[in-house]
């Protein structure tokens, strides 16, 4: 069989620089100082985005090939991979999450500082992907934390996670700083705060699976 | 009739036999005749089955059991037993644990899946689940809605104590609490989110200032429940599950349950599908190898080696790509062969590559190997003896650096291992500066390996003919290849259907998370950062 | 060579004719510490970016190159981000010492940053016991250290706290004694006077064998004294997730970063000041052309090209050893270097005293 090599459409890095959904924000103007505090932060913020060194499968190893040579995220100034919550500002969840891991997932998201991002990469983070009618997965981790930007691929290819920074990185300059929001999720009913000995409050439905596992009927028909 | 047989009928008068497929003996046991037979296993001079190769928990349906799967080092018998236990809600079976010190691990398993208490066994935790877990997952009549179990967002309380399963005098079976770690122990919790655990392993390491007396450790936050989730899937629909285990012997994984597929059916394979899985085997084995280098020195502290083996693993990946359209993951054998034919540039690429790889290898030592820091902090180390690495089964390359022969490829070839010519890499040191040698020679080894199979690569087709539903017939089926990490095995209950009924996986990795906890207690923490590193597990691979 | 005392004189003359003399050296001190606090910061942006580029070289890569021409910018944004980054109040901490802890630090190395002679002229501050201040000052940083660890009620950091202590306790001994058989050399401790001594011959050349043995002991346990790679650890990422500093965020986290490759240069400058002459051009006796020559230089860049050269071994080191445990770090420090040193500024003395200098 001839494999044909399909020419990649992309996008070029200069119109990652133009974020028309700015423009529109500002439609009404924005204060001279402000606005350009804002600016000047936002910039600063788009542009050191440093990861949590957290992976738990498959998509972790591509992650790792992400910041290695061939890919190098350094060139966008994501490689100040920080071991602590405390100090990364965007967690790449690589990999499945699953029902015991949701708590530390949970509680990473809850350590890191303000402002915080995610990015769900591959199927297993975003839906479950290829385990999602098992009885231990979770259903994406959209259901713990909020997500910023979804990476699709099982694993996704590196120049795919390359990509959703790139979008995250548009993302974040459209926060403003000041008279908008600093902190990006208002802790509402969805996400909540836990005190320690005190089970969240979870809204039921919200955390119920959508696809119920396929019970297994001991009898198949032979087809 | 057998000698072996003959001996064990003697030993066990009501085993019942059956004949199985090649040089294994299948046989059943009842528990109360298998307790009696443990120790005529391990120490009969005529028996020593010193290797205990799997504990596969089975719901036979009425009841609930274990297959046992020994193997000796010395004679090269290979030993299935099936043991049933007499009551379905109180299962109970004798542990093997004060034998085969890794059954502790396996039986904690059986445990978490199939609520089988194991008497003798003095730490019957779950392995995998939530301590909060109701049910036993892989029975049949396990529920499976979320309701039972829903997600939680509290992490488990973790306990200090565990319970031992010990029988009394009258022969009543009760639980007895044990302290784990004493209340004044100074414990850190490495983990489940740590840079050094490869993924999300948790160790919970009682310490005395810089030294290490105790390492528990916790499983489970990567299963994903793989096994159960096979019984309801038809048996190409199998093969998705096996590349996500071990992802980077992805290709070596799926081969084992290909191969036992296509055994259990008496299909035939074209030649050409032979040698091209070889060739992709022996390209992750060494792809898996650079990347445990890579990782092996960014554990120690040295970050630039680090990037010279993602430099040359991305070679491999870009061979993989043309040929299977995957970096990692690659999807590429189905059953009856292979899924596509070779990339026309594969043969040119990859000779290209085995050229190249050679002339950087020694890079590699000269700024990593011959560092005196480095042989500092891994000779002697995490020193692995050969009785101590049997009784917790290890195999695969840290196995051959305490010097047991244990490689699959020799022992029992499979594919066309037995037509190529290669030396199984075998250290007698056991410490970490071995289990990394051993590791760098096999690059070596699967280098010559690919030149022989490039050479000798076969013309014709790449895949036989299946039906379009594949069953399998009714019987139990094993098969192990040698990935990257080990003895990888596959075992399939079939009942006759195009659905498995039971289908395990042999995981190279849990042995070697059970051996951490002997081998670094006694040793400073960086110690057991290096002893992680060199044992190079990959933890999907132990949750499953 | 032009002399900055010159324009530190004039600055202070033209003060002194406005105002009273009292209020002169209050706006003078105001100057020189807004002027110092502008120079660490700049110095750190650069270092943290050379780090990264250098890095970068040595593991095939390309490093920062989208922000700014270069990547050159980088650090900039880097800086802004973590400006505005939240501090995190944690609950079951010391409060006081937590939040105190790294401004030790900070001060620590913004002190002995004052010491560095950075040019003719051009130093904050130099008095008769310089150097003696200098090691003073920079030890003080692991009070912080120690105070963040302990405070932070997190066993990692404590852990790392507690390497850290055992660390600098150890290689302070080395520094010093290092240090002190350069002060037998050059028979001051005044900085300025070091370095004005070696306008003949660099003290690493004056001083031959045993200058060498300590130019090589100064440099080990310098870069243990920053708790850099092979050295780090205090921080070692791999064991400790980022150990003393794990609970800081935003810009208490900062402070830590900033003062880490800030001790790196100041490391690097005091072996550029004892070793290689500090500000002092090259100069080789009997041959005045040449060091004519080497006069037309001005002193800022020689004693910046030579800390940059420092800066780029100590960084070499780490992008190449892996880490040591600490039962070998201790080993190193206390069984080959310390016995070492007492030897190797014995012979010094006795060289000294019977000349056998150049």
């Amino acid at each position: 069989m001839e494999i044909r090599k399909p020419r990649i459409k992309s996008i070029g890095y200069e119109e990652f620089n133009d974020n028309e959904y700015i423009e529109q924000l500002r439609k009404n103007g924005v204060g001279v100082v402000t606005g350009v505090l804002d600016e000047l932060i936002n910039w600063g913020r788009s542009n050191s985005i440093w990861p949590l060194t957290f992976a738990t499968s498959c998509c972790g190893i591509e992650f790792m090939a992400v910041g290695a040579a061939r890919y190098d995220f350094a060139r966008f100034g994501f490689e100040v991979t920080r071991a602590s919550p405390r100090q990364a500002d965007v967690i790449v969840v690589a990999g499945t999450i699953v029902t015991k891991m949701a708590p530390v997932l949970f509680r990473l998201y809850e350590q890191m500082a303000d402002p915080k991002y995610v990015i769900a990469m591959g199927s297993c983070a975003i839906s479950g992907g290829p385990f999602t009618k098992s009885y231990h997965v979770v259903q994406g981790v959209d259901k713990i934390i909020p997500v910023d930007v979804y990476i699709p691929g099982c694993p996704p290819r590196p120049e795919a996670l390359l990509y959703g920074m790139m979008q995250l990185q548009r993302k974040v300059k459209v926060e403003p700083f000041f008279g908008g929001v600093n902190r990006k999720e208002p802790k509402s009913h969805r996400f909540p705060a836990i005190n320690p000995g005190e089970e969240p409050v979870f809204s039921e439905q919200f955390l119920r699976r959508e696809t119920e596992p396929v019970k297994q009927d001991p009898t198949h028909e032979p087809a | 009739m057998n000698p072996l047989k003959a001996h064990l009928q003697a030993i066990c008068p009501d085993a019942a036999f059956q004949d199985g497929s090649g040089p294994v003996l299948n046989m059943e046991v009842g528990p109360e005749s298998l307790a009696a037979l443990l120790p005529h296993l391990k120490n009969d001079p005529e028996l020593l089955f010193d290797f205990l190769e799997d504990l596969i928990g089975m719901d036979f349906g009425e009841k609930v059991g274990a297959i046992y799967r020994f193997y000796s080092t010395r004679h090269g018998h290979r030993l299935h037993i099936a043991c049933q236990a007499l009551n379905r809600e109180n299962a109970e079976l004798p542990s093997c644990s004060p034998f085969w010190e890794i059954a502790s691990f396996y039986e904690r398993e059986v445990f978490d899946f199939f609520g089988i208490r194991f008497v003798g066994h003095n730490d019957m935790r779950r392995l995998f689940l939530r301590n909060d877990w109701t049910g036993y997952p892989l029975r049949k009549d396990y529920d499976l809605s979320s309701e039972a179990n829903p997600v939680k967002l509290q992490s488990e309380p973790l306990k200090d104590i565990t319970q031992a399963v010990v029988a009394t005098q009258s022969g009543e079976i009760s639980g007895q609490d044990r302290a784990l770690f004493e209340k004044d122990e100074y414990v850190v919790n490495i983990g489940p989110q740590h840079p050094a655990t490869h993924g999300v392993l948790h160790f919970q390491v009682s310490l005395e200032g810089e030294t290490v007396r105790k390492v528990d450790v916790h499983c489970g936050y990567i299963h994903r429940g793989i096994e159960k989730m096979a019984e309801s899937m038809t048996y190409p629909q199998t093969l998705a599950m096996t590349d996500r285990l071990d992802y980077l012997s992805a290709h070596q994984n799926r081969h084992a349950l290909c191969a036992c597929i296509e055994e259990s059916m008496g299909l035939e394979i074209p030649a050409r599908a032979q040698y091209i899985r070889a060739l992709m085997d022996e390209l992750s084995r060494i792809q898996s190898h650079l990347l445990f280098y890579a990782c092996f020195c960014m554990d120690l502290g040295a970050l630039t080696p680090f990037f010279y083996g993602f430099r040359d693993r991305e070679k491999i990946l870009d061979i993989f790509e043309e040929t299977t359209g995957g970096r990692l993951i690659q999807n590429y054998n189905v059953i009856g062969g292979v899924a596509r034919d070779l990339h026309p540039d594969f043969v040119k690429k990859t000779a290209e590559f085995i050229r190249y790889l050679p002339t950087v290898l020694p890079e590699y030592h000269a700024v990593f190997t011959d560092n005196v820091i480095f042989r500092q902090r891994t000779r002697g180390i995490g020193v692995l003896s050969r009785e101590k690495a049997l009784s917790y089964s290890v195999s695969g390359p840290c196995g051959r650096a305490s010097g047991i022969a244990c490689d699959i490829r020799k022992r029992r070839p499979y594919s066309v291992y037995d037509q190529l010519d290669f030396e199984e890499v075998i250290r007698q040191e056991g410490d970490a500066f071995a289990r990394y040698q051993v590791r760098m020679e096999e690059i070596n080894q699967s280098l010559a390996l690919i030149d022989q199979l490039l050479s000798k690569l076969p013309e014709g087709d790449y895949c036989a003919k299946t039906k379009p539903v594949i069953k399998l017939p009714e019987g139990r089926f094993f098969k192990d290849v040698e990935t990257a990490r080990g003895q990888f095995g596959v075992f399939i209950e079939s009942r006759g259907d195009k659905y498995p009924y039971r289908l395990k996986f042999r995981p190279p990795c849990l042995p070697l998370v059970a051996v951490v906890d002997p081998l670094a207690s006694g040793n400073k923490i960086a110690d057991l950062i290096t002893l992680g590193a060199s044992l190079d597990y990959v933890v999907p691979d132990i949750d499953r | 060579m032009f002399d900055f005392s010159v324009a530190t004189a004039w600055i202070d003359q033209g003060l002194r004719n406005v105002m009273s003399p009292a209020w002169a050296i209050t706006v003078e001190c105001v100057l020189i510490g807004v002027a110092l606090l502008a120079v660490y910061a700049i110095m750190a942006l650069i270092l943290i970016l050379a780090e990264r580029k250098v890095c970068a070289a040595f593991q095939c890569r390309l490093g920062p190159n989208r922000v700014g021409p270069w990547g050159s910018i980088q650090t900039v944004a880097d800086m802004i981000k973590i400006l505005t980054k939240e501090i995190i109040s944690i609950r079951h901490v010391d409060n006081f010492l937590y939040n105190l802890a790294p401004f030790i630090v900070i001060l620590g190395s913004l002190l002995a940053f004052a010491c560095i002679p950075f040019a003719k002229g051009l130093q904050a501050l130099d008095f008769n016991v310089g150097i003696f201040f200098m090691i003073a000052a920079s030890s003080m940083g692991i009070v912080g250290i120690l105070l963040a660890g302990w405070s932070s009620n997190n066993k990692f950091s404590l852990i790392g706290a507690m390497r850290s202590g055992a660390q600098m306790i150890s290689y302070e001994l080395s520094i010093g004694l290092s240090i002190l058989t350069m002060v037998v050399l050059s028979g001051t401790m005044q900085i300025s006077e070091i370095v004005e001594r070696q306008d003949q011959l660099w003290f690493l050349f004056k001083g031959h064998v045993p200058a060498l043995v300590a130019f090589v002991i100064y440099l080990i346990a310098g870069t243990a004294e920053t708790n850099r790679g092979p050295f780090d650890l205090p921080e070692a990422e791999s064991e400790l997730t980022a150990g003393y500093h794990t609970e800081y965020s935003g810009m208490h986290f900062g402070f830590y970063y900033v003062a880490e490759f800030v001790n790196m240069f100041i490391v690097a400058s005091i072996a550029t000041t004892l070793f290689l002459g500090g500000w002092m051009p090259l100069h080789i006796p009997g041959l005045d052309e040449f060091n004519r020559v080497m006069d037309l230089i001005p002193s800022v860049i020689w004693f910046f090209g030579k800390s940059a050269l420092m800066v780029f071994v100590i960084m070499w080191f780490k992008w190449t050893f892996p880490r040591l445990r600490i039962d070998q770090l201790l080993t190193l420090e206390w069984k080959y270097l310390l016995p070492l040193n007492l030897l190797n500024l014995l012979v010094m003395v006795v060289i000294v005293v019977t000349g056998w200098h150049f």
